[in-house]
This record gives structure tokens, C-alpha cells and sequence, in this order.
């Protein structure tokens, strides 16, 4: 067994597939962040003076602020005055029709399986893309127009729908909120946003891909969802970068609104490049989610995350609304050196409220696996109920599985359920596989996707069967 | 003069009456961490849901007149079967040998700081302030930096202590607050077997904060069981470290009953250093009032095959509030550990909160570690059914609550005291129904 064992050990890891380079002439701000920078971006979107305004209170607050220590994670400091906070393709103006894309964006969106033109034909998912800090194309909007559905890049929102922006961005997660929300705040460049009037359900798939390109570059997108009551929305987000040998950051936010009654959710593949077999390289992905439900209203987060060299990330809901529901589904996957410090928090304040979260870990390599989780449940959250099961899978004697979840209850008619086991994949079930002409590879894809399966089939149906072929490449190599 | 600068004085004194041995540098090291750390804040992770910097803005006497106590005092919070145990007595932290007994053959108890220096100093060396590595905070170096009066027990090989050891923590707070530093030194030779049940005493209504520290080790084929019994004034407060070496294959069973008190912490350690040892932590806390009770756990699996179990239940009222926080910590070679852990939570009143953190540290992949933990309210069903059976609801309550303890009760297994503990839940637990 043990010869076996070392075979797979040495079967090289398959490549990350997305780890090219698209030579795309870009317009850089200059290197370092001080308020001339947070006013060149600003100049350079043409922002009213109220975001500008916005963004520096921002900058003001992050420095006063320390970055966060508390996290299961190790790295260098960063050296916020190395990254650029601006980068966009060049040949940019307002783009009409799809034909007026950069062909050579075209390309990268094609190699990324995303094309955009095929997507507007046939898959019935409308796409927004984002390639370092600039949404390039967005589809589908004129038949989401007609609904009163607004689906843009977050710039031609502070443009067009001021009055949304100023209402509610930053209203889930406010400027303070922590250092590297604040840091977004401050140099945040495009992202998407999502409004979905009263009554409508959303008949499409929205979806937004995220690509960081340039050297350098950290990336920090903002995303909006407001949903008015009543309304439904399904969004999904991707994300790749190139192989690159030094890491590179990025610190996203994300805020949902769901008024009374609505529901969304929110599923995200998060595959930035997780760096090389030696820990080299590869994004830090700090990043801040957060969503608000109203009365009856329903968030779920869903998230396959398999890249990232750091992954930091704490998707979260606000239950302030009564008989509201969040939902929390959660697969991730580290190997090599790669570190996850990942869960989610329930805020459980209106009455009768209910959230659920699953989360499967499965660490490989000499990476380490967290799970941190807040349950909360206030004085006022009567009847509130929660469900948290989160198991990691080991898989090799270098790596590391915790859990670290955090369960305040002041309520006392209130019922909070937590579980958590770890385990390995065990011999006797590969013996079995193997036994009926299964090698051993393909038993502990097969043991994997049951074991996460429960979290891949809350994602649309586009998503699941990459996210399933994502799960089974970052693994391989890695049967122990 | 503050807190601090009294603390400070008192240790310079300290060091200049018992100057040499080698605790002396220990003490000092402790003395320094105390003055870099200081009293833990909130802001301190480990002391996230506790705040014990407000109970020292009180003016404490450390190491008060200890003469002032008289055995007739002792009596009335004598624990059941005390004449057929061997007794130890603290008085404000002091260990006061006037009021102890020794009645088992194979027991040695003795000042740590005489211990330091005779034939079991290398025990000493090897094994005080060991704790220190694993709570990394200032209440506990303060302990190790005003070491006086602490004892070290001692068990000699191959011998069966029949009789249980009783430890009485006294603190005299008649006169004025007391800040009491009990530190005791527990070594379990080979194939050796002893049970202790510790209580703790306040006199008087001044107020006491007691800081203890308790080591114990035990080796190859020993068996420790340990009952913890906390039952103290509303204005008694504690922060209580007991940690727990297993440097041979051994099996640990402590129980933790806590009943009452003002601000109790309690960092509860199994450190499994040998393959094959066995750890049972339990605990139940039944609080009423304002109290406050915190249990932090931490088990070490430093090596392959041990074994641990550890169950928590609590049952909060009125404005109590509860805290656990379970730590399983699996090391890179610990392989074929079995951790359980579970904590389960009854709130009985709206002001009542629990924070519960059970956490799991993994570093092998060939374990089976499991955690869980519930909070919620007592069965409508149970209720429902023992109602329909002519039982009135109060008296329902009470037995299911009763039924909910019984779990942890079972565990002593030292039986006039699980007796005392059982009679004193249903005391109060007649009392809530009444």
C-alpha cells in the first residue's frame, strides 16, 4: 500500500488551466495609494462628488485601522504601497454591442469558457465580465430592461442610478466595517450591480466573471444586489487570474439587500490561481460579504472555493426581519501550501428566524482548512432556529482541518444545533472501488463528490458540473 | 496604592524573604509576563465573553492573617465522609497544615518550596509552571509570581489511595475583600491510584477572588479522578487552572459541578504525552442569579492512540450566563486519536445567554474527532407528556432538568459526594418549582 501511495503522491498535479496571460494594453494608475490616487480613480470614472467623498472617508477611516491577526493564516505583510489600485483595458469606450469588444478580450473570455456571445445566444445567462478593474461587457441587459430589472457594471450605475447607489451601497457593509472592506471602499473600480424591482422574478441567471490580468494589480470589485420585496434572483460569480510568482491581492465586497419577501442567491466558483506546488505565488482573496433580509426575505450563499493562495471570507446574513432565512453552503478545498480561513455568520434578530450551514472542508497537501463561524441569536430573535454541520475530510498526514464556531445565544426559546466530525477517506472504501475495477484515483474523486455533494447541488445546473470537475482537479495528485 | 503596585510590592517582599532555590527564577520570569500581560481584557480571544478587569478594582488583601480561622469555623462546610478522607486545607490561598489530616499511608504532602529543594526537586523542575505554556495570560503568571504556601502531594509507586483527598479552598473575607493563590503540585507515581474532591469557602461578606493553580501529573498506569465542587457566595469569584500532564498511559475522569459563584473561569487541561492514555472531562453548571461561568478545555493529543471524551451541560437562569469553549488539539503525529466533545445548553429565562465555542485543531488525518453542541429550551413534549400524566408543570420542569444533570451526576463516582451533589440540584431545583 504504501509504494502505491507514493505513485499517486507523485502524480504531478495537473496545471491550473487558467493561468494565461492575455496581452491586452492597459491604462495603470500609478503605483501606491495615497488620496491622489483614490481621486485619480474617481477622475478617471467620472464619479460625482459625492462618491469621491464617500471614498475618501473610506481612506481616512482604513488608516486609522489595523489589518486583522485573528485569522488561521500565515503571510508576509503586504505592502499596500507595491500594488496598483487601477488598471483597465485600453481601447475602452462605451461599448454598445458585443462586436465592439477587444478581440483579444474576446479570446480570454473564450479560453475561460465564457463566450460571451454564446452566452447571449444560447445558455439564457446574462454575464457581466470584470478583467482587472473594469466591467467589459455586459449581456443581455435590454431584455432585463424590460422587466425594470438593472443589471450594469457598478460604474454606470453611480452614472445612471445615483439615487439606488446613495441608498444603499454601503448600507450592508459600511466603510468601517473592517480593514479590508474599508480598503475597498476607498479604491473600489467597477464590480456589477443587480436591481430587481418589486414583483419580478428574474428569468434569467445573472452572472459575473471576474479576471485579473495585469501585474501587479490588486483587484477590488464591488457588487450590489438589491432586491425589493417580492423578487427573486439567481446570480453566480466567477473568478480566475494568471500564474503569477508573487502574490497579489484581492479585496472584494458584496452586498445584498432583500426587502421583504424576496429571495436571492448567491453562488460563487472561486478559482483564482492558488499559486505553485511550493506555495509561490498566488491571489490573497480578502474579501467581505454580507447580506440584509427583511421581513420573510431568504439569502443563500453558496460557494465552491478551490483557488486562492489565502482565502478569507466570511459570507454572512443579517437576519433582521421575522420569519427571515439564510443559508449557507460551502465546499473548499485547499491543497499544497494553500490556507482557507473561511465560514460564515447568522445574525438571527427578527423573530422566528431560521438559518442553515453546511460546510465541507477538505484539505490536501500541507495546506490548512478553517472553518469560523458566528451563530448569533439576540434577546429579541424568539423561535429562531439554527442548524450548522460543518465536516472536514484529511486527505494526507501534512495537512490541517479546524473548526472554530462561535454560538451566542441570549434567546431562550431559540434552538441552535452544531455539529462537526473529520474524517478520512478511509481504505476499506477505496478497497471497495478498487475491488470492483475502479482505480484509486477516480474511487477518491468519487468519495470526494459524495462527500460534497450536498453543497454542489444547491448550485444552477451551469455551475455544478464545473464546479465538480474543479473539485476533482485541484485534488489530483493528492490521494493519500 | 493600586492594584498593581501592591501585587508588585508584595512579590518584592516575597523574593527577598525566600530568596534561592530554583523557583525563585521562575517567579520572577512569572512576574515579568504578569507585568507585560496584565489582567486579561476582552480583547484577549481567550477572554472574549469574560471580564474579570472590574473585580480588581477592588482593594484585595493577599495572604491575610490566616490564625484568625478556628477548625470550629471549618465545620459547618465539611463535605459528607470527611472523617474517612484525607484533608487539605487553604486558607486564603495558604495551605494551612493546622487543619489538614493525613490518614492514608503512600501520601506525602509537603510546601512546594520545600519541595524545590529536597529529594523530589527534579519532579519539581521538570513539572511546575508547566501550565504556563498552554494558558499564555497574566492571571496565571500572577499565580506562579506570588508562589507561597502552595503544597506538592506526592504518591508513592504501586500504592492505592483508599482514602479520597478532600481539598478545602477557605477564603476568610470577614474583614476585608481576599485574593486567595492557591498552587498545588500533584505527581501520581507508577500504578497508582488517587480521587480528589475540592470545594470552595467563603466567609464573611467582603468579597473574595480566588486564582488558583493546580498541576498534576500522572504516570504510567495511574488512575486520577478529579470532582470539582463550586458552590460558593455570589460575591466569591474565581479564575481556576487545573492542568493535567498524562506522561504515561493513564486514564483521567474529572468532573466539574458548578452551582454558584460570582465570575468562575475554569481552563481545564488533559495533555496526553503517552500513547494509549484515556482523558473523561465532564462538567454540569446550574446558575442562577448574575453569575457568570466559563469553562475552557483543552485537550492535547500530543501523540498516537489516546483517547478523549468530554461533555458539557448547563442549564442557565435568570440573568446568568454561561461560556464554553472546547479545544481538541490533534498533533502532526497523533494518528488513531478518537476526540469527542459535546456541550449542550438549556436557557430557562429570556436574560439568560450562552456563547459556546468548541473548536477543533487537526494536524493527522487518520482520527475520528467529532464535536457538537446545542442550545435550546427544555422538551415541549416531555413536558407535555409528564403534564398528561397529572404532573404540574413545575415539578415537570424539575424532572426533566434533573433527568438532563443526571448525565454528568453518574460520572462521580465517589459516592457520598455525588450524593451531596445530587441533593444539592434538587434542592434548587425544588426551590424553582416551589
Amino acid at each position: 500500500m504504501d509504494e502505491k501511495l507514493s505513485n499517486i503522491e507523485q502524480t504531478v498535479l495537473s496545471d491550473y488551466k487558467y493561468g494565461f496571460v492575455t496581452e491586452i494594453e492597459s491604462e495603470e494608475a500609478p503605483k501606491g495609494l495615497d488620496e491622489s490616487t483614490i481621486r485619480f480613480i474617481s477622475a478617471k470614472k467620472n464619479e460625482p462628488e459625492w462618491m469621491l467623498e464617500w471614498r475618501l472617508k473610506a481612506y481616512r477611516q482604513w488608516l486609522k485601522m489595523e489589518e486583522p491577526a485573528w485569522a488561521n493564516i500565515q503571510y508576509p505583510p503586504i505592502d499596500y504601497q507595491d500594488i496598483i489600485y487601477y488598471s483597465a483595458p485600453k481601447k475602452k469606450a462605451t461599448i454598445e454591442s458585443l462586436d465592439e469588444i477587444d478581440p483579444e478580450l474576446r479570446r480570454t473570455f473564450e479560453k475561460l469558457g465564457i463566450s460571451l456571445e454564446e452566452q447571449k445566444r444560447l445558455s439564457g445567462v446574462a454575464v457581466d465580465a470584470v478583467i482587472d478593474s473594469v466591467s467589459i461587457a455586459t449581456t443581455f441587459k435590454d431584455q432585463l430592461a424590460e422587466q425594470g430589472i438593472i443589471f450594469c457594471s457598478m460604474s454606470e450605475a453611480i452614472q445612471h442610478h445615483p439615487e439606488l447607489i446613495r441608498k444603499y451601497l454601503g448600507s450592508v457593509v459600511p466603510v468601517t466595517d473592517n480593514y479590508f472592506s474599508a480598503l475597498n471602499a476607498a479604491v473600489f473600480s467597477d464590480g456589477s450591480f443587480c436591481f430587481i424591482p418589486a414583483g419580478v422574478r428574474c428569468p434569467m441567471e445573472l452572472s459575473t466573471y471576474f479576471r485579473i490580468n495585469a501585474e501587479n494589480t490588486g483587484q477590488f470589485e464591488r457588487t450590489l444586489i438589491v432586491a425589493e420585496p417580492g423578487s427573486y434572483v439567481s446570480y453566480l460569480e466567477g473568478c480566475t487570474a494568471p500564474m503569477r510568482d508573487e502574490n497579489q491581492l484581492h479585496a472584494a465586497v458584496v452586498e445584498i439587500v432583500a426587502l421583504d419577501h424576496a429571495e436571492v442567491k448567491y453562488s460563487t466558483v472561486q478559482n483564482w490561481y492558488p499559486g505553485d506546488k511550493e506555495g509561490k505565488g498566488g491571489i490573497y482573496n480578502f474579501v467581505t460579504k454580507r447580506g440584509i433580509c427583511y421581513d420573510h426575505a431568504k439569502i443563500s450563499w453558496t460557494q465552491v472555493e478551490t483557488g486562492s493562495s489565502i482565502t478569507w471570507k466570511y459570507p454572512s446574513v443579517i437576519l433582521k426581519g421575522d420569519h427571515s432565512v439564510g443559508e449557507f453552503y460551502s465546499v473548499a478545498v485547499t491543497n499544497n501550501f494553500q490556507q482557507a480561513d473561511t465560514g460564515t455568520k447568522m445574525q438571527h434578530l427578527g423573530k422566528h428566524t431560521r438559518s442553515r450551514i453546511v460546510s465541507k472542508g477538505i484539505s490536501a497537501g500541507q495546506s490548512n482548512n478553517s472553518y469560523r463561524g458566528l451563530v448569533h441569536v439576540g434577546k429579541n430573535a424568539a423561535n429562531a432556529r439554527n442548524y450548522s454541520q460543518c465536516d472536514s475530510l484529511l486527505l494526507g498526514d501534512k495537512c490541517g482541518a479546524h473548526t472554530f464556531p462561535y454560538i451566542e445565544v441570549k434567546n431562550k426559546s431559540s434552538v441552535v444545533e452544531h455539529e462537526a466530525t473529520t474524517s478520512k477517506v478511509g481504505e476499506d472504501q477505496i478497497f471497495y472501488c478498487n475491488q470492483r475495477g475502479i482505480d484509486t484515483e477516480t474511487a477518491v474523486a468519487l468519495i470526494i463528490n459524495g462527500f460534497a455533494k450536498e453543497v454542489m447541488n444547491q448550485l444552477p445546473m451551469e455551475f455544478a458540473i464545473e464546479a465538480q470537475k474543479l473539485l476533482a482537479i485541484s485534488l489530483e495528485g493528492s490521494v493519500g | 496604592m493600586n492594584q498593581t503596585d501592591y501585587l508588585k510590592a508584595r512579590f518584592e517582599q516575597l523574593q527577598q524573604e525566600e530568596p534561592g532555590g530554583n523557583l525563585a527564577a521562575v517567579r520572577s520570569k512569572a512576574f515579568s509576563a504578569f507585568e507585560r500581560m496584565g489582567i486579561p481584557t476582552v480583547r484577549n480571544e481567550e477572554w472574549k465573553y469574560t471580564r474579570i478587569s472590574g473585580l480588581f478594582n477592588k482593594e484585595y488583601t493577599l495572604a491575610a492573617d490566616i490564625a484568625a480561622l478556628s477548625s470550629n469555623d471549618l465545620t459547618t462546610y465539611q463535605l459528607p465522609a470527611h472523617e474517612e478522607a484525607n484533608v487539605l486545607v487553604f486558607v486564603n490561598g495558604i495551605f494551612a497544615e493546622q487543619h489538614s489530616v493525613i490518614r492514608s499511608a503512600g501520601i506525602s504532602i509537603q510546601l512546594l518550596e520545600l519541595a524545590a529543594k529536597n529529594e523530589y526537586a527534579p519532579i519539581v523542575a521538570a513539572h511546575f509552571d508547566h501550565s504556563s505554556s498552554y494558558v499564555n495570560d497574566g492571571i496565571n503568571a500572577l499565580n506562579t509570581a506570588l508562589l507561597h504556601g502552595g503544597i506538592f502531594v506526592h504518591v508513592a509507586k504501586n500504592k492505592v489511595i483508599e482514602h479520597p483527598v478532600y481539598i478545602y479552598h477557605i477564603s476568610d473575607a470577614r474583614n476585608t475583600p481576599v485574593l486567595a493563590q492557591p498552587r498545588s503540585l500533584v505527581y501520581l507515581s507508577e500504578n497508582t491510584q488517587l480521587q480528589l474532591a475540592e470545594t470552595y469557602i467563603t466567609i464573611g461578606g467582603s468579597g473574595s477572588f480566588t486564582n488558583q493553580v493546580m498541576e498534576v501529573v500522572v504516570e504510567k498506569d495511574a488512575q486520577l479522578s478529579y470532582y470539582k465542587i463550586q458552590n460558593d457566595s455570589a460575591d466569591a469569584s474565581q479564575v481556576n487552572t487545573t492542568h493535567i500532564r498524562q506522561t504515561g498511559t493513564s486514564v483521567v475522569n474529572v468532573v466539574t459541578i458548578s452551582l454558584n459563584g460570582g465570575i468562575v473561569r475554569n481552563n481545564l487541561h488533559a495533555v496526553m504525552e503517552a500513547s494509549h492514555a484515556e482523558a473523561h472531562l465532564y462538567g454540569l453548571y446550574f446558575q442562577q442569579g448574575n453569575s457568570h461561568i466559563d469553562n475552557h478545555t483543552v485537550v492535547d493529543n500530543v501523540v498516537p492512540h489516546c483517547q478523549s471524551n468530554e461533555l458539557y451541560k448547563g442549564i442557565l437562569d435568570n440573568n446568568a450566563t454561561g461560556v464554553f469553549n472546547g479545544k481538541i488539539f490533534v498533533r502532526k503525529d497523533a494518528q488513531k486519536t478518537n476526540a469527542f466533545q459535546s456541550n449542550k445548553n438549556v436557557l430557562l429565562s429570556d436574560a439568560a445567554s450562552v456563547n459556546t465555542k468548541p473548536q477543533l485543531e487537526i494536524y493527522a488525518d487518520d482520527v475520528k474527532c467529532s464535536h457538537g453542541c446545542t442550545v435550546g429550551s427544555l422538551d415541549e413534549e416531555g413536558l407535555f407528556y409528564l403534564q398528561s400524566r397529572g404532573i404540574p408543570y413545575k415539578a415537570a420542569i424539575a424532572l426533566l432538568l434533573q433527568g438532563f444533570a443526571m448525565d454528568i451526576l453518574e460520572k462521580i463516582r465517589l459516592e457520598p459526594i455525588r450524593a451531596y451533589v445530587t441533593e444539592l440540584i434538587a434542592q434548587r431545583l425544588t426551590a424553582e418549582s416551589i
